[in-house]
C-alpha cells in the first residue's frame, strides 16, 4: 500500500469515528424519545379504555391549580396552573382535576404520581368526607419512603385543595380496600384534612375547551400553597 | 371506626426477636392487652410495673430498622436493599447511643419484620425512652438526611390518663418536634442540603408510638455504590446521639410506661 492510500485509509477513519461521535448522542436522545413517546401512547390508550369520564366542552375553561414536584428545590411541590373546563359538580370536579394530575406534567421527572395509576372512583360524602379510590399501581409502582409518598399524598390533598372547596377531608383507598400506609411508610389509615379556609373556585371562561388527558402545559405559577395535614378522628 | 375505638397502650411484652436492656416481667393484664392485630385487641389501663425502670432521666432508646423479612423497603437498582442497610445503620446508631450513655433496645436484630404495632409495643412497653426508626429513600438528594415527626394529631380525650392505642403519638408530638429538631440540625451540620430543622409527614410507625419520636430517611437507595451510603452512617449515628443528649433536659421521664408525658 503505497502511503497515499494509507493516508487516504486513516483519514477516512478519522472521519468515521468523528461522524460517530457526533452522530451517537442524537441518536441515542432520539430512541430516548420515541421510548418516551411510546410508553406515554400507552397510558394514554389505557386511560381513554378505563377512564370514560371526560371533560364537557360545553364547561366553562377555568384557570386550575396542580401540584407537582418542583425541578428547582429538592422533594418540594410548586402548583402549576392551566387552563382546564371544569364542571361544577364537586365530584365530576374532583374527577377531573384528579385524572389531569395523574396524567402528569409535561416533565415526566417532576411527576409525584405512578404513570399507571388510576383513579377508581370517587365519592363525596353530605359532611365534605371525600373518598378517593385509586388503582393498586398507586401503593406498588410508587418509589418507596417517607418522602416521595408524602409528595404523593401532598400532591392530591393540595390539588383537591385548590380546585374542589367543597372538599374537607380526603380518604385514600385503594382498590376499594383500606390499607394500612401507601408503600410502607405514609400512614393511610385516616383522612387527611384539606381546604381549613374555603377556597374560591376560579371561574374564567376561555373559548377553546381541551382535553385532560393530556399532559398539562404550565402557565408559570410558581407560588407555594400550604401543606394538607392528616387528620384522625377522635 | 374499629382503629378509633378505645384501643389503649399497655406495657404489653416486647416481641421475643428483641433485645431488652433487663428481662420484662409482663403482667398478666398487660398480656391480655397485646396488640396482636392493628387496633383490633381492646387495651387496658397502663402498669407502674412496666418492663424496665430508668433512674435519673432519659437513658434509654428505642432503634427501629424498618422493613425487613419478607419486606425489603426501598430498593435500588445496585440490588440495594433499604431493610439490610437500615440494620447496619443500627449497629453504628446503637454504639453511638450507648456511647453518650443510653441503654438501647432494638424492635429487630437480624432479617425479621415485627408489625407496625409490635415495633411500638416494644417503645411503649419502656418507660421514658426515646424512639427512632431508620429509613433509607429511594428519591431525594443522595447524601442528604430527613427527619420526620408526625403530623397533626387529635388530641387525647381521655380523662383517665389513657392514651388511645391508635394516636399513642398524640400527647408526644411536641417533644417529638424538639427531639427531631435538635437530630436534624445535627445532620444539617454533616450532611449539605439537609434540612434545618425536622419535617412532618404521616408516617405509620410514630402514630402508635407513646414516647418522644422520629423517623430518619436517608437519601437514597438509588446510588449506585453502596459504600457511599455506608459512609453515611457514622455522621448519621453521631448525630441522633448528640441529638438524643441533647434532648435530654426536654424530657420529664413519666412515672409508668405508656404514660402521659
Amino acid at each position: 500500500m503505497t502511503p497515499r492510500w494509507k493516508f487516504l485509509l486513516i483519514g477516512g477513519l478519522v472521519f468515521i469515528v468523528l461522524a460517530g461521535a457526533i452522530y451517537f448522542p442524537i441518536l441515542r436522545r432520539r430512541v430516548k424519545r420515541a421510548a418516551r413517546l411510546q410508553q406515554q401512547s400507552e397510558e394514554q390508550a389505557r386511560r381513554e379504555l378505563t377512564q370514560p369520564i371526560a371533560i364537557n366542552p360545553g364547561d366553562p375553561r377555568v384557570k386550575t391549580k396542580l401540584f407537582w414536584a418542583s425541578d428547582t428545590i429538592d422533594s418540594t411541590l410548586v402548583p402549576v396552573t392551566v387552563e382546564l373546563p371544569l364542571s361544577n359538580d364537586p365530584v365530576l370536579r374532583s374527577k377531573q382535576v384528579l385524572n389531569t394530575l395523574l396524567a402528569g406534567p409535561v416533565d415526566a421527572e417532576l411527576r409525584t404520581l405512578p404513570p399507571d395509576a388510576l383513579l377508581l372512583a370517587f365519592y363525596l360524602l353530605p359532611d365534605g368526607t371525600a373518598i378517593a379510590d385509586f388503582s393498586e399501581a398507586l401503593a406498588t409502582s410508587i418509589p418507596s419512603g417517607i418522602v416521595s409518598e408524602q409528595l404523593a399524598v401532598d400532591s392530591i390533598t393540595r390539588t383537591l385543595e385548590a380546585n374542589v372547596p367543597q372538599v374537607q377531608r380526603l380518604k385514600i383507598l385503594i382498590h376499594g380496600q383500606e390499607v394500612e400506609t401507601l408503600a410502607g411508610h405514609l400512614d393511610l389509615t385516616g383522612t387527611f384534612a384539606i381546604n381549613k379556609k374555603p377556597v374560591q373556585i376560579p371561574a374564567r371562561p376561555v373559548p377553546t375547551p381541551s382535553s385532560p388527558d393530556k399532559p398539562a402545559t404550565p402557565a408559570g405559577d410558581k407560588t407555594s400553597g400550604t401543606l394538607a395535614q392528616p387528620e384522625r378522628k377522635p | 371506626m374499629a382503629l378509633l375505638a378505645a384501643v389503649m397502650v399497655s406495657p404489653s411484652p416486647a416481641p421475643s426477636q428483641t433485645q431488652q436492656p433487663a428481662p420484662a416481667t409482663p403482667t398478666s393484664q398487660a398480656t391480655a392487652a397485646a396488640p396482636s392485630q392493628q387496633g383490633g385487641v381492646a387495651g387496658t389501663v397502663a402498669s407502674p410495673f412496666g418492663s424496665q425502670a430508668q433512674q435519673g432521666g432519659l437513658n434509654l432508646a428505642v432503634l427501629d430498622p424498618a422493613h425487613g423479612g419478607t419486606d425489603p423497603g426501598a430498593r435500588g437498582t445496585g440490588g440495594i436493599r433499604e431493610s439490610e442497610i437500615v440494620l447496619d445503620f443500627g449497629i453504628q446508631v446503637r454504639r453511638a447511643l450507648e456511647l453518650q450513655g443510653f441503654q438501647v433496645v432494638q424492635t429487630r436484630q437480624g432479617n425479621e419484620n415485627p408489625s407496625f404495632d409490635d415495633r411500638s409495643a416494644t417503645a411503649n412497653a419502656q418507660r421514658g425512652a426515646v424512639f427512632v426508626t431508620l429509613h433509607i429513600s429511594s428519591t431525594g438528594l443522595p447524601g442528604t438526611a430527613r427527619v420526620y415527626v408526625n403530623s397533626e394529631i387529635a388530641p387525647v380525650a381521655d380523662s383517665n390518663g389513657l392514651i388511645p392505642w391508635d394516636r399513642a403519638q398524640a400527647p408526644f408530638l411536641g417533644l417529638s418536634r424538639t427531639f427531631g429538631d435538635l437530630v436534624q440540625g445535627f445532620l444539617a451540620q454533616r450532611f449539605k442540603g439537609s434540612p434545618e430543622s425536622a419535617q412532618t409527614a404521616s408516617v405509620r410507625q410514630l402514630r402508635t408510638t407513646a414516647a418522644p419520636a422520629i423517623a430518619v430517611e436517608i437519601s437514597s437507595v438509588t446510588i449506585e455504590d453502596r459504600a457511599e451510603l455506608d459512609r453515611m452512617a457514622p455522621g448519621v449515628a453521631d448525630a441522633i446521639a448528640r441529638g438524643a443528649a441533647a434532648f435530654r433536659p426536654s424530657y420529664v421521664v413519666p412515672n409508668s410506661p405508656g404514660a402521659l408525658p
